[in-house]
């Protein structure tokens, strides 16, 4: 994987740079989905940022909390129903007591489901290799493109260095 | 001086790679505590459940007080990085951490504890409430089931909660070393780049975490404090017990942070980072939670001396008058008369003065959860069942090696991870948002920048 990026020291910058590539991306020659942002922290306020904002996970996770409260359910009561005993005359399947158990597996559902919708959504694990520029952990945000078309990279150079950036550059840095 | 970001990762990864003489000596004390507790138990495998004081009636001691200790203890991390993350409050940033970790290994501590006493450990997923072939019920009425489910969660939502925020860190720890350790952390920070798109899903995921984690921790403290309350036990039986326990678990959950951070301040030099307004604000949430454990024991206590139940007020008298009143007003000292003026008295509220306070509290809610469980289990309600308890070596080693087990984690987990959290900090340098906001609205109106020249230093 090479990536041609730049390291911009203001986030007004790096949004300046996301919007000049967007905005070549036919003429250039790439699929704007080649275009990467990556900073050492998160940016709010930033359409770069809320641009991925999504209310899709809360929604997965009030799905998880119904699968985890149902399955709590389940667990007990076809338990207790398949193991009758003399209960004194008292339920066999007691909703107060049951109902302990299905809240803490509907809390477990969530969290397990938060999990997993995060790993998912944030494409993780990914051990095929990141873009990785030590600048990043010093505060820059790197604006590149993932695998630019060689005749574009002048322009794209260009453009990068047009938003203000503070470094350009087309090494990439791939962990194991 | 404002630090910058990258003095910030500088600061907080230097004690992942140094470490000081202290810092081993108390690693090698925490070692001889948890080897001393586990020739403790190995000599109690060999010998028997008989080598602990424990007898009929008094079947739970030192053992459920750990475990209701260590649970207790648990609610320092979660449940406050979780109020402090949904409250948005800017001063958490250096604490969350060093929270969140005292939950998950305090959870795990306490879950250690009802192994020990089964006596036959190897057998304890008979203690697994689901349906079986070895003819066990599966008791789901029994507090006991719903503390396997309670902790079980609660244990997993803290691991998550703490292992999600420190993905970044990990990354910047593979991103700063080299060899195996960049290999380790490679593989810890599951490929993190820190893309805008995985930054915005895990700072949902930590909002929704957030969310569920605090019900779930007031949960598992209602529950452990209804292993008594469900039982016609004289002083158990009572409705005021979960919002006790659960009281008294965030005190001592506190003052356990307070001494956690003041450690780590001076063992891993972070004086710059954890500051004495970090201290004063968990000191005036300390003070609260102080007043508010004395209203919850004076409120438990008057009801059962205006019953005036004879059951009830052998076991009031046994802890207030008789053999256990040096212990109940050493806990009224060191849970209220100790740090309330302490943390009261704005002078007095430094760093040295809240590790003082929080110090008397650790101590003074062990003797709390003490003195619910024994003195009830001594004098139920048939007094021809009366019986006494003292705790043998074995118990009160195992007692300190726990103390010594949780020192020990703590300390290699600093060596593992930032112990605050580094790209959140960051996150504090930044402007604020309506200064970012008007940037955003700013640059729509003006539209994009022109492309420049041509440039010279592209860089290989």
């Amino acid at each position: 994987m090479k990536a041609l990026y730049a390291l911009y020291a203001e986030p007004e910058a790096a949004q300046r740079a996301l919007d000049a590539l967007r905005a070549a991306s036919s003429q250039l020659k790439f699929d704007p989905r080649q275009i990467v942002v990556i900073s050492g922290e998160p940016h709010e306020g930033y359409e770069f940022t809320d641009e991925h904002a999504t209310g899709i996970p809360y929604r997965w996770a009030v799905l998880g909390a119904v699968v985890g409260g149902l399955s709590g359910y389940l667990l007990t009561t076809l338990s207790q129903k398949s193991y009758p005993i003399h209960t004194g005359g008292m339920s066999l399947t007691p909703a107060w007591t049951n109902g302990i158990i299905v809240y803490e597996m509907i809390m477990l559902g969530a969290i397990l489901t938060t999990l997993v919708v995060l790993l998912i959504g944030a494409g993780l694990p990914n051990f095929k290799g990141v873009i990785a520029d030590p600048e990043v952990g010093k505060g820059k945000i790197l604006v590149g493109v993932v695998d630019p078309p060689e005749s574009s990279q002048p322009e794209l150079a260009r453009r990068l260095q047009g938003a203000g950036a503070w470094q350009v550059k087309r090494s990439v840095t791939t962990q194991p | 001086m404002q630090k910058t970001a990258e003095q910030i990762e500088q600061d907080l990864l230097w004690p992942l790679f140094h470490s000081s003489g202290k810092y081993w000596v108390a690693v090698a004390v925490a070692t001889s505590l948890l080897l001393a507790g586990v020739a403790a138990f190995g000599y109690q495998l060999y010998s028997g459940i008989g080598v602990w004081g424990i007898n009929s009636p008094v079947f739970w001691a030192f053992d459920i007080t750990n475990f209701v200790f260590w649970i207790g203890i648990s609610h320092a991390g979660t449940l406050i990085s979780a109020i402090l993350r949904l409250t948005n409050a800017t001063w958490r940033r250096p604490v969350t951490r060093c929270a969140e970790a005292i939950t998950v290994f305090s959870v795990l501590i306490g879950a250690i504890i009802p192994l020990c006493h089964i006596g036959r450990p190897w057998l304890a997923f008979w203690m697994i409430p689901y349906p079986n072939q070895r003819h066990i019920w599966p008791n789901f009425r029994s507090p006991l089931a719903w503390d396997f489910f309670a902790i079980s969660t609660y244990l997993t939502g803290s691991t998550t909660f703490l292992y999600l925020p420190t993905i970044p860190d990990f990354a910047a720890v593979r991103d700063a070393s080299g060899g195996l350790r960049k290999k380790i952390y490679s593989v810890l920070a599951l490929g993190w780049q820190g893309t805008q798109r995985q930054w915005q899903r895990l700072e949902i995921a930590m909002h929704i975490m957030a969310i569920v984690i605090i019900p779930v921790a007031v949960s598992v403290h209602t529950i452990v404090s209804w292993d008594f309350a469900m039982t016609l036990v004289p002083m158990w039986h009572s409705s005021i017990f979960g919002p006790y326990f659960v009281a008294g678990a965030i005190f001592s959950g506190i003052a356990a942070l307070i001494l956690a951070m003041a450690l780590l301040r001076k063992l891993l030099h972070l004086e710059e980072y954890l500051e004495p307004i970090h201290f004063e604000n968990l000191g005036k949430l300390l003070l609260t939670m102080s007043l508010l454990w004395f209203y919850f024991t004076f409120a438990e206590r008057l009801t059962a001396w205006y019953g005036n139940s004879p059951p009830e007020m052998a076991v009031f008298w046994e802890s207030i008058r008789k053999q256990y009143a040096p212990l109940f007003w050493i806990m009224v000292f060191c849970n209220f008369i100790i740090p309330v003026p302490i943390l009261a008295i704005k002078r007095l509220r430094t760093i040295t003065g809240t590790a003082i306070a929080s110090a008397t509290v650790v101590v003074g809610m062990w003797l709390e959860r003490f003195l619910i469980v024994v003195p009830s289990l001594e004098h139920k309600f048939l007094p021809y069942s009366w019986g006494t308890y003292r705790p043998t070596w074995v118990e009160d080693t195992l007692m300190a090696s726990s103390f010594g087990f949780m020192l020990l984690l703590y300390l290699l987990f600093s060596k593992i991870v930032p112990m605050i959290s580094i790209w959140e900090l960051k996150v504090g340098l930044q402007p604020h948002f309506r200064v970012r906001t008007a940037a955003k609205v700013d640059r729509k109106h003006h539209g994009l920048a022109m492309p420049g020249p041509l440039p010279t230093d592209v860089t290989e």
